[in-house]
């Protein structure tokens, strides 16, 4: 693995290509779940957990199973089942090990299999040709499972970013005195407009 | 039991759009907008696959046990998207090409997951197709007409059919990501006043009936005419 790649992985994946404000992956509990800093905080680390887990286990399993057997069309059906029960497994295992952390993550932990950024991560990393513009990787051949892993854990680490600096911002919107119509979602949306541009301007860097 | 069509049909186009009114579905709808025709082809996926998962969720809803729907239906929801996705890439390539990752992404789509939870596993074969259909129909206008706005801003252009030159008039704010966001938050505001002021406009009506009824009852004096009137 080459340093610069993973420097260049990881401006990418939290910064240019955000995986909430620019490739638009994990909306609902972007918008759903980042009313208060704290719960936001919570949602983005397990979130980061899970798409991490979720790169270790589904990038191998496309690699060396499904490709060799000629089953490449099953890997909706096989990742959303691997994403459930790594879901379901951290979720008994926090349970078991950790009520405290399970306290603080275990609300948001059965939103997460529905999370499109986690289903979205497994699905592009096995895209080589994808991967390497994104990550800029000089061949597509040379994408691996360090990549994979590194990119999903900086994807997981973009999403906190960008969902704690929008419940940010949403603490501050909800004390103004806002049209009823514009309550809620549409000036959510705006809000996420703002953060959207700001990030555009990594892009032109 | 017979089935009210109308309800549904009004449901799922207007009253409770999909997208502008429940805000399901926000990732495609944010992704895939920046052209009328993008919109149309994830929504007619989306339609094909609510309609269908729809069914064979109703059709099997005594037979799955509750404890284990919610994988039973996400099975049956991600092999119908797997069929479209094999369908598109052999017959209609461009549009697999412009869905991208998204096209997986149906899976997780709320919406569909949503219909099955609250209205496929408990209602029978037809009403549920139905339901599909305009749900289906209501995520594919509100997309369309949401590319088709930003497209014309955007690119001057609409389903492709360049309209005026773009280097005169075009905002390329619009064909961002920022200029998703801000054309979507838009678009609900404008639909929750337009349900708002069409509700006044019918409470007015019913309101003016109302005084008529009084007025009526004003001037029939006797206690029996009042009685008739209520």
């Amino acid at each position: 693995m080459d340093f610069l790649v993973i420097l260049s992985t990881m401006i990418s994946a939290l910064f240019i290509n955000n995986f909430v404000v620019s490739q638009f992956l994990g909306i609902c509990p972007f918008l759903g779940v980042s009313k208060d800093t704290k719960s936001a905080f919570g949602m983005g680390v397990a979130v980061t957990f899970v798409m991490t887990l979720t790169c270790l286990i589904t990038y191998p399993i496309y690699t060396y199973i499904l490709v060799p057997l000629g089953l490449e069309f099953l890997e909706i059906i096989v990742f959303i089942f691997i994403i459930a029960a790594i879901v379901q497994m951290i979720e008994m295992a926090l349970k078991k090990f950790s009520p405290t952390l399970y306290n603080a993550m275990g609300i948001y932990l059965p939103l997460i299999t529905t999370n499109c950024a986690v289903l979205g991560v497994a699905e592009l990393v096995i895209d080589h040709e994808q991967m390497a513009g994104l990550i800029g990787l000089a061949n597509a051949s040379q994408m691996n499972m360090g990549y994979a892993v590194l990119y999903g854990l900086f994807a997981g680490l973009g999403f906190t970013l960008a969902i704690v600096i929008m419940s940010g911002l949403r603490e501050k919107v909800a004390r103004l005195p806002i049209n009823k119509h514009l309550k809620g979602f549409p000036i959510a949306m705006i809000a996420a407009c703002f953060i959207a541009m700001a990030f555009f301007v990594f892009a032109l860097i | 039991m017979k089935t009210n069509f109308k309800k549904i049909a009004l449901d799922g186009v207007i009253t409770s759009n999909p997208t502008l009114k429940l805000v399901l579905g926000t990732c495609p709808t944010l992704a895939l907008t920046t052209a009328a025709m993008n919109g149309l082809g994830m929504g007619a996926a989306v339609t094909f696959v609510l309609i269908c998962s729809n069914m064979l969720i109703s059709l099997l809803r005594k037979v799955i046990p509750n404890q284990v729907r919610i994988p039973a239906f996400v099975l049956i929801i991600a092999t119908f998207v797997t069929i479209t996705r094999l369908a598109l890439d052999y017959f209609l390539p461009d549009i697999y090409e412009s869905l991208g990752i998204y096209l997986p992404l149906i899976v997780v789509n709320c919406i569909i997951l949503a219909r099955a939870e609250s209205f496929a596993s408990k209602n029978g074969v037809i009403a549920s197709a139905a339901d599909g259909l305009f749900m289906g129909i209501g995520f594919t206008l509100a997309l369309t007409l949401m590319g088709a706005v930003r497209e014309l801003l955007g690119s001057a252009s609409i389903f492709g059919i360049q309209l005026w030159d773009a280097s005169k008039f075009s905002i390329g704010f619009f064909g961002s990501a920022a200029g998703a966001f801000f054309t979507y938050g838009v678009f609900i505001a404008l639909f929750s006043l337009c349900s708002s002021l069409f509700k006044n406009r019918k409470k007015a009506k019913s309101y003016k009936l109302l005084k008529n009824a009084e007025l009526c009852l004003e001037t029939a004096s006797t206690d029996d005419n009042k009685k008739d009137g209520e």
